[in-house]
């Protein structure tokens, strides 16, 4: 152990703590600016400095470790200088229109000026304005507020292992950009927003359509239908700042329906049905000698990934649509029947954890009435928490409502597709009883469950005992490709999601999501498969209807219609 | 005698492409011994040496070289001929004139350390030297001073010769590794330390060009009799870059505890131009800016620890009265402005905002709180910066603050918007 003194507090921390580790351990707080939990220290905006006695210069705490008999100021006037001066250089070179930004209040510059007390800058701004690229439907970036604190650089290059963005140019004129400036839709980007999610400012930022859902659901003539994926509901308490854990599902209904909704769906009803349609191909595959391993494909950021950069792969990824693109279709054909409506007059929006299901919502193939997008609007659940921020809806207040039919009974499997491990489990629940004939005795398959980057577990079928892996963030989709196209991948299924720890740690959540909180997400993902009714896909009462009044069976031609897809490799 | 040619002695005596002619004149012959001892008996008399890198740092070699010494697994040692401070040209002058001798250096510290592969990594405007030094890597090669089973024994060390971009930051240790590893000269968090992990995450000594051609030199004549040579604070001897508003512009090597002005006058023939001195840079555009008054000073790293300075790498720079001290401050700030990598905030904004700030003076409209915002912004960016580029860059303002107060005062007194 090792002993020193910071701002005369004796501190014990183990060999090898950094001094920021060791002052947060004892409540002394030094501010950061460019520090992350969970991505690399890379020192560059020299906020968290400290004063060491006998040292030379002022030491970054984040870097520093602590060494005995060390005796570390963190509020000296000396530091405090530095870190007021770094900020006003940090603003001297920012566009610092804060009521113009979708940061204002929640941007870590802004709260790092004001702890600071900084009232004037002593200098110039000296920011030339560069063009802003959104010429993609996900992610908007603006140079112009960009601080280059490099965590945007760090995420995409060592948790997501794609190397888009990275600092192009020296000095002064150092910018964080794709290579040679491209924009971002032509680079290998997959859209998961990751960079939006750890970016202390507004440099990067979701595509924002919240304006659009006003305006239809405010047009007379719109039939107006939301669906929430799973992964939203076990964040959007944190979102709206909600203090008792868990907004319920009744409470979140009600809420969409006081935005104007006119009906409010469960996307948890056609993770259901993604089930019963990929347990299906996948039992096919393995008793036809199809191409296995079979890959899930609800993950719009791997399938870009996978179409952009692993053309040898597409064959071996699930033919189904996402769960949110079968809601979508579902809605433009099954359901417009269903209330006789023309698909033109109806409005789908979804409200999902992730950046790059706006780009999915756009794709060409996705037009099951031949003229509309299925989905009409993606928003994220931070552009959620928006509407009802604007709305000014008091979740202490709020009565509970059930989701409307005819999509409103969901299971606990489907539930679990926000987690990391959670469409294996759901998937495995199904596929078991089916082929073995006989009910699963533990539900819960441990294996797949956790922040473990590659998970593995190994399941009897039919006699046989199938492997199944499980990755979360594209580095380690990457590990497991390099063996898939090699052919020598020793697994049957494999579920791939884009960002770490699923959707519940998706592009589109709650800022500074770490792993801490994806730990509770996860958690309260659990909880809420626990609680259910119904914990397996086929045992959905409203699934078995569907099929018998309209899809007739799992792939039949018309589920197939409806409900699958086609990959072809993207040259950029 | 002020010089005293130990690391010159063969500079215009060999021809530096034949290896014939550097091993007529000693070459490799401490290779050879070298071979025969102990790796810690060749560390024994580095210690023994007192020698302290020649890069400008002024970091004790002994201490570097056992650290990394330490280290187990594959290890490099790099050779470091970025020469990009302004006014050195003491690295280029070794390359070109006596080749074999930094590759000698090499081997030694190799044996030294138990590292199997090297890299000169040469400033990519010397293309004399980079042409020189790969020449004289492939004869070595040739003579098996460099490959497998080096002059008959188990010793294995190979070079291989690198081109810089261009980029002076990448003189920095770790920029220079990043821009070895194929990625732009951008430097790393420390520590670790690239004793410990450097270039591909492997550790790697790295040291400048003078460093490791005064490791035959001691090996020579032994560490103990080394320290001998130079003053009570620093051994043995250093070349220096003499150039500016003097005379004899060249290079020259002098025994540590010479003074300043010794080299200026001595050796220098005092200024070119007849005019009285008016200061004097140390270093480089990196180093401090001094007043006639403390010319006597000794060249060596310690005495200038009172000005939280360095020697550097050992350029001198003469300059007249004829100069404007706020032109040669804005000329610097300038040069760090534009080579500045961009990664850390204080050296990236900071420097800008210092070229603005100096401007002032040289445009005469400066005020007092441009005085104190210069002289905080100086003192943060030298404090806080990531590398040793922020770290030294303001200390041509801020020597200046202390020993021409004056010339700031006037300029801020005869602001000529301020007067009627």
């Amino acid at each position: 152990m090792i002993h020193c003194r910071i701002n005369n507090i004796d501190v014990v921390a183990e060999e090898g703590t950094t001094i920021l580790e060791a002052a947060r351990k004892f409540n002394i707080n030094i501010p950061t600016l460019c520090h992350y939990p969970d991505l690399h220290i890379n020192s560059d905006c020299r906020i968290c400095v400290v004063e060491i006695d006998g040292w030379r210069g002022l030491k970054t705490s984040c870097s520093t470790p602590i060494k005995d008999g060390m005796v570390i100021k963190t509020n000296s006037p000396k530091v405090l200088n530095a870190r007021k001066t770094i900020t006003e250089l940090i603003l001297s070179n920012h566009d610092a229109n804060c009521t113009a930004c979708v940061r204002n209040m929640s941007c870590e510059l802004q709260g790092l000026a004001k702890l600071l007390g900084i009232d004037e800058n002593r200098f110039e701004n000296v920011l030339e304005r560069r063009p802003l690229d959104l010429l993609n439907p996900s992610l908007a970036r603006n140079p112009n507020r960009c601080i280059k604190c490099g965590r945007c650089v760090d995420v995409c290059a060592s948790v997501q292992g794609m190397h888009v963005l990275e600092r192009m140019g020296r000095g002064h004129n150092m910018d964080i950009a794709p290579a040679f400036f491209q924009p971002l839709d032509d680079t290998f980007c997959t859209f998961c927003g990751q960079c939006a999610n750890v970016c202390p400012v507004g440099a990067i930022t979701e595509r924002d359509n919240t304006d659009q859902v006003w305006t239809k659901l405010h047009d007379p003539t719109k039939h107006v239908l939301v669906q929430i994926a799973p992964a939203v509901r076990v964040s959007i308490g944190e979102e709206v700042g909600y203090k008792k854990g868990l907004i319920s599902n009744g409470k979140l209904v009600s809420a969409m329906k006081h935005l104007g909704f006119n009906h409010v769906y469960d996307t948890n009803f056609t993770a259901d049905l993604t089930i019963m349609e990929e347990g299906t191909e996948l039992i096919h595959r393995i008793q036809t000698g199809g191409v296995l391993p079979l890959m899930t494909s609800c993950c719009p950021g791997w399938i870009n990934m996978a179409e952009q950069e692993y053309p040898e792969v597409l064959p071996h990824i699930s033919s189904c649509k996402s769960p949110q693109q079968m809601f979508g279709a579902l809605a433009k054909t099954y359901y417009a029947d269903k209330i006789g409506m023309d698909p033109d007059d109806i409005f789908v929006v979804s409200v999902m954890p992730c950046t790059a299901k706006k780009y999915e919502a756009t794709r060409e193939e996705f037009k099951a009435d031949g003229r509309n997008s299925d989905v009409d609007v993606v928003i994220t659940t931070r552009e959620l928490g928006k509407m009802f921020r604007q709305m000014g809806i008091d979740f202490d207040k709020i009565e509970e409502q059930d989701f409307d039919n005819p999509f409103g009974i969901t299971t606990g499997a489907a539930a679990l597709f926000g987690a990391t491990g959670g469409v294996t489990e759901a998937a495995l629940r199904t596929v078991y009883e089916i082929v073995n004939n006989k009910p699963l005795e533990d539900i819960v398959f441990k294996d797949v469950r956790g922040l473990k980057g590659i998970k593995e577990a190994t399941v009897e079928l039919g006699g046989q005992p199938i492997k199944v892996a499980v990755s979360h963030s594209l580095a380690n989709a990457r590990e497991l490709m390099e063996d898939v196209v090699a052919g020598t991948s020793p697994y049957t299924f494999i579920e791939i999601m884009a960002c770490p720890g699923g959707c519940i740690g998706g592009g589109g959540q709650p800022y500074g999501t770490d792993n801490k909180m994806r730990e509770e997400r996860i958690e309260s993902t659990y909880i809420v498969d626990g609680n259910m009714v119904y914990r397996k896909s086929h045992d959905n009462p409203s699934i078995q209807a569907l099929y018998k009044e309209y899809l007739e069976k799992p792939n039949s031609h018309l589920a197939h219609e409806l409900l699958h897809t086609t990959y072809a490799a993207r040259n950029l | 005698m002020i010089e005293r040619k130990e690391l010159t002695k063969r500079f215009g005596v060999i021809d530096p492409l034949s290896i014939e002619d550097y091993i007529n004149h000693d070459g490799y012959e401490m290779l050879k011994q070298a071979i025969t001892m102990t790796p810690e008996a060749i560390r024994e008399e580095v210690r023994l040496s007192r020698i302290t890198g020649r890069g400008g740092a002024g970091f004790p070699t002994a201490i570097k070289m056992n650290s990394f010494a330490a280290e187990k697994g594959e290890k490099f040692i790099v050779c470091n001929a970025d020469e990009g401070e302004p006014g050195n040209f003491k690295d280029r002058y070794l390359m070109e004139q006596d080749p074999h001798q930094i590759i000698e250096g090499m081997l030694i510290s190799a044996l030294a350390t138990g590292a199997t592969y090297g890299y000169i990594y040469i400033r990519g405007e010397y293309r004399k030297a980079i042409a020189i030094m790969k020449e004289a890597v492939t004869e070595a090669r040739l003579y098996n001073m460099l490959g497998t089973h080096i002059l008959g024994s188990s010793f294995t060390f190979d070079i291989e010769v690198r081109r810089g971009a261009g980029a002076y930051v990448c003189g920095e240790e770790f920029a220079l590794i990043e821009s070895l590893e194929g990625k732009a000269g951008r430097t790393r968090v420390k520590p670790p330390y690239p004793a410990q992990r450097g270039m591909f995450q492997h550790p790697t000594l790295i040291n400048n060009v003078e460093t490791f051609c005064n490791l035959p030199f001691i090996l020579r004549i032994g560490g103990a009799e080394y320290a001998k040579i130079g003053s009570e604070y620093a051994s043995g001897t250093k070349l220096i870059s003499l150039s500016g508003n003097v005379r004899n512009k060249g290079l020259y090597e002098v025994p540590y505890g010479r003074t300043i002005r010794e080299v200026i006058e001595t050796l220098g023939g005092g200024t070119n131009t007849g005019r009285p001195i008016k200061m004097v840079q140390l270093g480089g555009a990196c180093g401090a800016i001094i007043p006639d008054e403390l010319l006597d000073m000794d060249i060596d790293n310690e005495r200038f620890e009172m000005f939280d300075s360095k020697m550097g790498a050992g350029a001198i720079i003469v300059i007249d009265d004829s100069h404007d001290l706020f032109d040669i401050i804005l000329r610097n700030m300038e040069f760090f402005a534009h080579e500045s990598c961009g990664k850390c905030t204080p050296c990236r904004e900071g420097h800008i905002q210092l070229v603005r700030l100096v401007r002032k003076f040289v445009d005469r409209v400066a005020t007092m709180d441009d005085y104190i915002s210069l002289k905080s912004l100086a003192d943060v960016i030298h404090e806080t910066t990531l590398c040793g580029l922020g770290q030294t860059s303001p200390t041509s303002i801020l020597s200046t603050m202390e020993f021409f107060h004056e010339d700031y005062l006037d300029r801020i007194q005869n602001n000529k918007e301020v007067r009627p």
